[in-house]
């Protein structure tokens, strides 16, 4: 049953974006410069993200903004980013990254949204999308109540408005009715639901110095402890609704990404993955998938997502 | 019972004596391997090198190449990068500038108060066997070049190794490692030391006269655009450190990209072909909130 390399298929179409491999950098890493961007997509990545962006520049919060642990990763970096105009003149000429550019766009209410989504207009994005679920900065995502049904509704409903591009949720872990959320999302619009932010926020005391590490205090984890409950989170997801889902949480092998697209999401999402493994985790991630196809006699990725259900 | 509280007695005496080593402190061990975190190191030695620098020295098992770079944490305040100035054994020391809170706040320490170290991250200087060497340093970057200079006399068992170290600073008061290399090229912007103007003015006028094979700089990016450009012209080899606002320290977070290139992982230090890609380089940086400005 063994399948020669030429006959594996990794390319998936996820919103009717056609990507050659179904792995995306996931928001919040490397995605701060075209320049950047333009590596990932040199080193395998199907699709890119940049780092979200709000209205206003933003420093963000002070180090430590980003710690590991055994199992994984815990960041509060607070949203930095140089706000829509400076980040609309970055990323302007997208089509020097081979690869579809996702934007994550962010706000502390729907206005905010609205304006970043028009402040892009004339920037050759992909898709969009919008994250109601981080857990760690104040006046955004799950600190400012966006991570309610009726709150991702409104904010869904506003950007659908706005744009004819693909919009993707962005879902917290944390919530046991995330797909009630994601329905929510589904019913104002919403192409896609990407699964899921990091969870949380934990916290990490240097018990020497005897205080927390990150200067937040506490941060979203990601990784290898997020992974299990991404999976699931993906798996509920897959029979709740119908729009695709992007399947996020400690994803860095071909494994990994296989158990994902199992559980039912159509591309997955990589992020603390870079650390573990480097830039190109995207092409062994890809490798990995492509040896464990030939073995298990699979010839289309498209073919083993949802394969987990009953 | 008599027996069981005496055997805990002398378990507890043990203990005190450091006869018994406890089994957590191994296990501690193992848990900072795997994590990139903070480790508290206590302030074992501090000594004034310029009315406005300092250099902490403290005790640490870090294994560290030259142009290498820590992560500096004080708990509640902030974390900043710096280079190892000083390495010797297990004692390291870190040269630092008075510059703004983070800065202050350490300067404010005394001997015993505790910092925590992160690190050490990034790519030093390849360390050349080369014989014609030349080490540029602009203020406070030249704390970088220290154990650069130390290594290159060690490996190079100062047989036949010529270093040529120039340092510049705006003026003789900001002078740096006097007394450590006693032979260093000064220049400073008023003329109060040395050659009257600026670390690449000398290095020009040397140039013209000497072949180096290599030239190691660090300082203001301005300064080693211009180091490049000469070095370049000279068909001249050269590495330089580049700075960027640091966050996350291992490779993630993009905070301190340079034309697609990690100062944190990739760099600091980078080549002359890297440079040679690197359309930021000497034109634009980046600040806290990620924009990419005109430097």
């Amino acid at each position: 049953m063994r399948v020669s390399v030429s006959k594996i298929d990794l390319s998936v179409s996820l919103c009717n974006i056609k990507l050659t491999n179904p792995t995306i950098l996931a928001s919040g890493i490397l995605g701060t410069t075209k320049a950047l961007l333009k590596r990932v997509a040199e080193n395998g990545a199907g699709a890119v993200t940049i780092k979200s962006v709000s209205v206003e520049p933003r420093e963000g919060h002070k180090n430590p903004t980003v710690i590991t642990f055994e199992a994984g990763m815990l960041n509060a970096v607070g949203y930095s980013n140089p706000g829509v105009e400076a980040a609309a003149r970055e990323f302007k000429d997208l089509q020097d990254v081979s690869v579809p550019v996702i934007a994550s766009v962010i706000g502390t209410q729907k206005k905010d949204f609205v304006r970043v989504v028009e402040g892009f207009s004339k920037t050759k994005f992909s898709a969009i999308e919008i994250p109601l679920s981080c857990p760690h900065t104040p006046g955004f995502g799950l600190l400012a109540g966006q991570g309610t049904p009726k709150a991702t509704f409104e904010i869904t409903s506003a950007v659908r408005r706005l744009t004819k591009l693909p919009v993707f949720v962005k879902v917290s872990p944390n919530i046991p009715e995330i797909c009630t959320i994601a329905k929510a999302a589904e019913d104002a619009g919403a192409d896609a639901i990407t699964a899921v932010n990091s969870m949380g926020p934990g916290m990490i005391i240097n018990i020497e110095a005897q205080k927390p590490i990150l200067s937040f205090k506490v941060g979203g984890i990601s990784g290898d402890a997020l992974r299990p409950v991404a999976v699931r989170c993906v798996y509920d997801l897959y029979k709740a609704i119908k729009i695709p889902i992007i399947g996020v949480g400690g994803i860095s092998t071909g494994r990994h990404a296989i158990e994902m697209l199992m559980a039912g999401a159509s591309a997955v999402e990589i992020g603390t993955g870079v650390y573990y493994r480097g830039v190109d985790v995207f092409r062994k991630v890809c490798g990995e998938m492509t040896v464990w196809m030939q073995e298990n006699g699979i010839k289309n990725v498209k073919s083993i997502i949802g394969v987990a259900h009953d | 019972m008599v027996l069981k509280t005496l055997k805990v007695l002398l378990v507890l005496h043990m203990i005190k004596r450091k006869k018994i080593k406890l089994v957590s402190f191994s296990s501690r061990e193992i848990e900072e391997k795997k994590a990139e975190q903070p480790v508290m190191v206590k302030i074992c030695k501090i000594t004034k090198e310029s009315p406005g620098v300092k250099i902490f020295f403290f005790e640490s098992d870090v294994k560290f190449t030259p142009g290498q770079f820590v992560m500096v944490w004080i708990p509640l305040l902030d974390e900043k990068p710096f280079t190892i100035s000083y390495f010797q054994d297990n004692i390291l020391g870190i040269s630092v500038l008075k510059r703004g809170l983070f800065t202050s706040v350490l300067h404010s320490k005394k001997v015993g108060d505790t910092i925590g170290i992160r690190g050490p991250y990034g790519r030093g200087f390849n360390i050349k066997t080369n014989l014609n060497v030349c080490v540029v340093g602009g203020g406070i970057g030249m704390a970088s070049l220290t154990t650069l200079v130390d290594k290159l006399n060690s490996v190079n068992n100062k047989q036949g190794l010529n270093i040529t170290i120039i340092h510049g600073a705006r003026t003789a008061a900001e002078i740096l490692y006097q007394k450590r290399f006693r032979d260093m090229k000064l220049c400073t912007e008023d003329g109060t030391a040395g050659f009257k103007g600026t670390a690449v003015d000398l290095f020009e006028n040397l140039i013209k006269r000497q072949r180096f094979d290599t030239v190691y700089a660090c300082g203001p990016e301005k300064m080693l655009y211009k180091i490049f450009e000469l070095c370049q012209r000279n068909k001249t080899n050269c590495e330089v450190s580049l700075d960027r606002y640091i966050k996350c320290g291992f490779g993630v977070c993009g905070q301190c990209d340079c034309s697609g290139r990690r100062i944190c992982v990739d760099g600091p230090v980078f080549n002359m072909e890297e440079l040679s890609e690197m359309k930021d380089f000497g034109k634009m940086t980046v600040t806290k909130t990620g924009e990419r400005v005109i430097c």
